[in-house]
């Protein structure tokens, strides 16, 4: 079904609604000029400090809407919104503010690396995956999922997947040679091996509007909760700041080792309900990419960065467990929504077309 | 294309490697070609390919991830 859709133009995303004190004094500054900025408070240690207390920053949804429009600006255009604001240095405080409080509650959850683990880092992963029964969710769906829970855990992704790959590719000019060439290796299939038509993100797109949905970046931001939000923070975060090079590897690496299998369960879901390959081509892809992908990754990848720089192999695996641990928690917040007979989403889903 | 690489560009001269990954697939990396016994190719859309080792991948002759369900065990190296 390649050709069904027009050809994208570049990224543009509206302000979506704000969800408390956070986005709301952000998205009121974003739409005046970045020189203003100082005005309104955002560079003020003290006032931010205590506005950023959130008991539960993995799932606070003003706190994670307030982080992804910050990193939006690297990624896309915000409509009504000065591009010079991507630097301002007012934004940047700002959003550091945010990202220690979301980085602190990663922290808790996730256990630090034993001495010995960072030693053997691509075998410490294949323990870490192995061990991680991973979320029912992919089982559940292949099974049992309903269509409308097909559609909204394909929503849930979108905030991600239309961006496959963008937020590992932040990683490529702080790596060394061997474990930039496994990145680039990754990457460059990712983005389609030369072929904008098989680029991950493209085919995306054509499982969205094959569903019926619309599959315009950021088109259902307001839709999405916090949780899901939060498993795209983690990456763009990770892959922004240089320090973090060892976590946003070790995310990669173990985002790919744990794709194969449910993406194959989410194409049976979809031939179940009765889709054909313009819908599972996405999925098909994955099982057959990933399981090339995450061998690159476990051992030439984080394997090199590891042998190279000794000193980020705990990062690398702290990484993976960051992953593994929001991915469970995303996947029960859809579990639960489904169980009390509720949307996974903020707000339900109106579909264009049954 | 090929035929437009320079005497001086040594990847001309690679040859297709493939490489054993520990407890997983043959990754086959160069300018291979995937034919089946009649001599019939298979197309592979990507420049890396997953080879299966366990024997138990349901898109065979690709990988698919079935190894790890199956606690499918092999070195790198030569097992000789």
């Amino acid at each position: 079904m390649v050709g069904t859709l027009q050809a994208p133009a570049g990224r543009l995303i509206e302000l979506p609604k704000p969800r408390g004190p956070l986005s709301e004094r952000l998205f009121e500054a974003l739409r005046r000029a970045p020189e203003e900025a100082p005005e309104l408070g955002l560079d003020d240690e003290q006032h931010r400090a205590g506005e950023v207390h959130s008991s539960d920053p993995i799932a606070d949804e003003d706190l994670q809407l307030a982080l992804y429009v910050a990193y939006e600006l690297h990624y896309t255009r915000v409509e009504g919104v000065d591009e010079d604001w991507e630097w301002s240095p007012a934004l940047l405080g700002f959003r550091a503010a945010l990202e220690r409080r979301f980085e602190e509650a990663v922290a808790e959850l996730v256990p630090a690396a034993g001495g010995d683990e960072a030693g053997a880092v691509s075998a410490a992963l294949q323990r870490i995956v192995a061990e991680d029964p991973g979320p029912p969710l992919s089982r559940y769906m292949e099974k049992e999922g309903t269509r409308k829970q097909m559609l909204e855990h394909v929503v849930h992704r979108s905030a991600y997947q239309l961006k496959e790959a963008d937020p590992h590719s932040w990683a490529i000019p702080r790596l060394s040679p061997a474990p930039k060439a496994a990145l680039l290796e990754v990457q460059s299939d990712e983005y389609g091996g030369g072929s904008s038509a098989r680029m991950h993100s493209v085919l995306f797109a054509q499982t969205m509007a094959g569903l019926g949905l619309d599959p315009t970046y950021g088109a259902y931001l307001d839709r999405l909760p916090g949780v899901t939000l939060a498993a795209v923070n983690l990456m763009t975060g990770f892959g922004l700041h240089r320090r973090r090079r060892g976590a946003i590897v070790g995310h990669l690496a173990a985002f790919e080792m744990t794709s194969s299998i449910p993406n194959r369960r989410y194409g049976n879901a979809l031939r179940r309900l009765g889709y054909g390959r313009d819908v599972t081509h996405f999925y098909d892809e994955h099982v057959e990419a990933d399981a090339v992908h995450e061998n690159i990754a476990a051992w030439d990848l984080a394997g090199g960065l590891a042998a190279a720089e000794p000193e980020v192999a705990a990062d690398i695996l702290f990484g993976a467990r960051a992953l593994l641990a929001l991915e469970a928690r995303w996947a029960a917040h859809l579990m639960d929504s489904w169980e009390r007979g509720e949307t996974s989403l903020l707000t339900p889903l109106t579909l264009a077309r049954a | 294309m090929y035929e437009n690489w320079g005497e001086n560009d040594e990847s001309a001269a690679e040859p297709v490697t493939i490489t054993p990954y520990p407890d997983g697939p043959y990754l086959v990396r160069g300018a291979f070609v995937v034919r089946d016994q009649e001599g019939n190719e298979m197309p592979m859309e990507r420049r890396t390919i997953a080879l299966c080792r366990c024997g138990k991948s349901r898109i065979r002759p690709l990988c698919d991830g079935t190894h790890k369900l199956i606690g499918f065990r092999a070195p790198s190296a030569s097992e000789q």
